[in-house]
């Protein structure tokens, strides 16, 4: 019995910390559509196929044309974010004064075209870098660098990205269009321009966390369906549009779904995930922080 | 008026009349499909139509393909019993999922976002118990050996068609009974506002949950037969969320306002998907969702009333008082003034 706790111990504490180190790239994914969501008032239902679209992108610039990891990153990144922009510009733009369901719809049939195109072009076989990265012992637990490199470059993105929004000048102007839709354009700020640069910050927080996922899982068109739904339970149970109610939503899931993963299937974390959220939309309905505001 | 209803009685006659006079089975076999999905796509749109749009109709028909066939699988439990108790099952999960959404007024963007996480969680929780349901490599009900009615299994098209015939008329009756019904005026009231719908003594949260329970047990019906007709269900073919959007795709193509609306969609939709797989073969595959993909943006940007909807508003223009634009598609979400301040939630906080 002595043994057995102990060795539970161990594995106990190793789940928590490999919680924390998913709730890094849950948060960078609840991010970046809070992001989307607190400055156009737009849901990306498609976010996750984006992201699907990036590890296919690594996939092909690692496994095809022999990029470096480290080049290849930067490469999606910035393909991701002109596909956000894109989505922007054809689909989101055109629907801005329709009912904000409709847009999340559009943006559902989105989901669609990506999925099937992946089908299409890249074929329904799962793939994977070839990048098997050495796993940290540490006593006895073990940590797959994949997942720390994870967590560390998500934390810089989020940083950045909170840097770009209070420090620079279009992220001020971007923070204060979240706050005030109308008021600004007759402050002489170009509406259009911050939608599509948000958006294309907002495929570039996808692009990130696409190039970070594709280390620790293999790729395949239907790849979005796995992580797509606990983002928007994250998103909601954070309120949309709130940041730090998202970040801290990431982490308390991803500790659930790593917890729950230990004492059975990863499917029953989920499970675990959706059943805590439903008890959570009785106590806070508009959100873990949403009191402060009300 | 009267005439209409012979129109109908013509169009009835001449549907249950057509497999004895044309006995082609691959056109029959279509026929049964359109119509069971057109069954599942009326279920939503009566749902839909009022702004709940939910994404968790994939998890409902999942519900009631699944717990049907296990049933019958592992217990022997007849579909007869097994279908009522699945969308009982169906209800249970609806309520339990809607009552915290309708009684904090959870809309708009959250509450799709809670139904597709619900759909999405169905899936899971079908490829998790893969030891029982077989996980994504599908499941089949226990054959009975030839055709019983016990096991509500038929091996001739013909029984299927008049089933299926039955259960899509009785989802337009249903859809007629609620359009016509102080229901439908109620819910009218709370899509437009919710505050002042309770003010004038609208139950708003009892309204909705109404709606939602009659939708998602008739989804899950749909599932039902859909698993007793092709005998094969899949996670990816009865739940999750390309199902769930499939149906919003078709009742939007079809049109949500109108009966009909949801039935020209699955034709659409059907007819469509097997012509690419008939002119293409297997190189067609993730064509079919491509072109809805792409169809539904398009309708969405250029023709939410769907076609259906705006025919019939053509037709009807000179003659009636068009359905007012505005009020058509809008969702309680956007009723605040939503670009006035930063407000995410601007309903569910009281």
């Amino acid at each position: 019995m002595q043994s057995f706790l102990d060795i539970f111990d161990i594995y106990l504490l190793e789940a928590v910390i490999n919680g924390i180190l998913l709730g890094g790239v849950l948060a960078l994914l609840a991010l970046g559509l809070n992001l989307i969501f607190g400055v156009i008032d737009v849901t990306w239902i498609c976010y996750a196929e984006l992201v699907m679209i990036g590890m296919y992108g690594m996939y092909y610039l690692v496994q095809v044309f022999h990029l470096p990891y480290w080049a290849a990153a930067p490469l999606v990144i910035l393909l991701v974010a002109l596909l956000g922009a894109a989505l922007h510009f054809l689909v989101i733009a055109p629907l801005l004064t329709a009912p904000p369901i409709n847009q999340l719809l559009a943006t559902g049939g989105v989901l669609f075209i990506l999925q099937s195109f992946a089908t299409v072009a890249f074929g329904i076989d799962f793939k994977n870098l070839g990048i098997r990265l050495p796993v940290l012992a540490l006593g006895e637990m073990n940590f797959s660098y994949a997942r720390l490199l994870s967590f560390a470059a998500a934390l810089i993105g989020m940083v950045g990205v909170y840097l770009f929004l209070t420090r620079t000048f279009t992220g001020t102007a971007i923070r204060a269009i979240a706050q005030d839709r109308q008021i600004m354009p007759l402050m002489g700020v170009d509406a259009k321009r911050l939608y599509l640069i948000t958006s294309a910050i907002g495929g570039g927080l996808a692009g990130l966390a696409a190039c970070l996922l594709v280390l620790q899982y293999d790729v395949h068109p239907y790849v979005g369906l796995s992580f797509g739904p606990i983002t928007f339970l994250i998103c909601v149970l954070g309120g949309l549009g709130n940041f730090i109610g998202g970040f801290i939503a990431a982490f308390l899931f991803a500790e659930i779904i790593s917890l729950g993963g230990l004492f059975s299937d990863l499917e029953w974390g989920y499970v675990l995930a959706f059943a805590f959220f439903i008890v959570m939309m009785f106590i806070r309905p508009a959100g873990l922080l949403a009191r402060r505001r009300s | 008026m009267t005439s209409k209803l012979a129109g109908w009685i013509i169009a009835l006659i001449a549907l249950v009349a057509l497999p004895f006079v044309h006995r082609d089975p691959y056109h029959l076999h279509l026929l049964v499909l359109i119509l069971i999905w057109s069954f599942a796509y009326t279920s939503w749109s009566i749902m839909g139509r009022f702004g709940l749009v939910s994404l968790g109709h994939g998890g409902f028909m999942g519900i009631g393909a699944y717990v049907t066939a296990l049933l019958w699988n592992h217990l022997g439990v007849s579909p007869w019993i097994g279908i009522p108790l699945s969308m009982v099952t169906a209800g249970v999960l609806a309520l339990i999922v809607a009552y915290p959404c309708f009684r904090f007024r959870i809309t708009g963007h959250y509450f799709v976002l809670v139904t597709l996480a619900l759909s999405g969680i169905v899936l899971q929780v079908i490829t998790a118990i893969r030891d029982y349901t077989g996980g994504s490599l599908g499941y089949t009900p226990r054959r009975a050996g030839g055709s019983s009615i016990a096991a509500l299994q038929f091996d001739d098209k013909t029984t299927w068609y008049m089933i299926a015939l039955a259960v899509w008329l009785a989802g337009l009756v249903i859809w007629r009974w609620i359009d016509r019904g102080m229901i439908s005026q109620a819910m009218e009231a709370i899509s437009e506002d919710e505050d002042a719908a309770a003010a004038v003594g609208v139950n708003v949260t009892a309204e909705k949950l109404k709606i939602t329970l009659i939708s998602a047990m008739m989804t899950a019906l749909a599932g039902a037969l859909y698993c007793q007709y092709q005998m094969f269900i899949s996670p990816d073919t009865v739940s999750g969320i390309a199902v769930s959007l499939q149906m919003v795709f078709a009742a939007i193509v079809g049109g949500v306002y109108v009966a009909l609306g949801p039935t020209v969609g699955a034709i659409i939709t059907i007819v469509l998907a097997e012509s690419l797989r008939i002119g293409f073969g297997t190189s067609a595959v993730g064509w079919d969702n491509l072109v809805y993909g792409v169809l539904l943006v398009l309708f969405i940007i250029f023709l939410p009333k769907g076609i259906l909807g705006s025919v019939i508003d053509r037709i009807t223009l000179p003659r009636k008082t068009p359905i007012d634009k505005t009020s058509v598609d809008k969702t309680p979400a956007d009723k605040p003034p939503r670009n006035h301040e930063q407000e995410t939630v601007p309903s569910a906080r009281r």
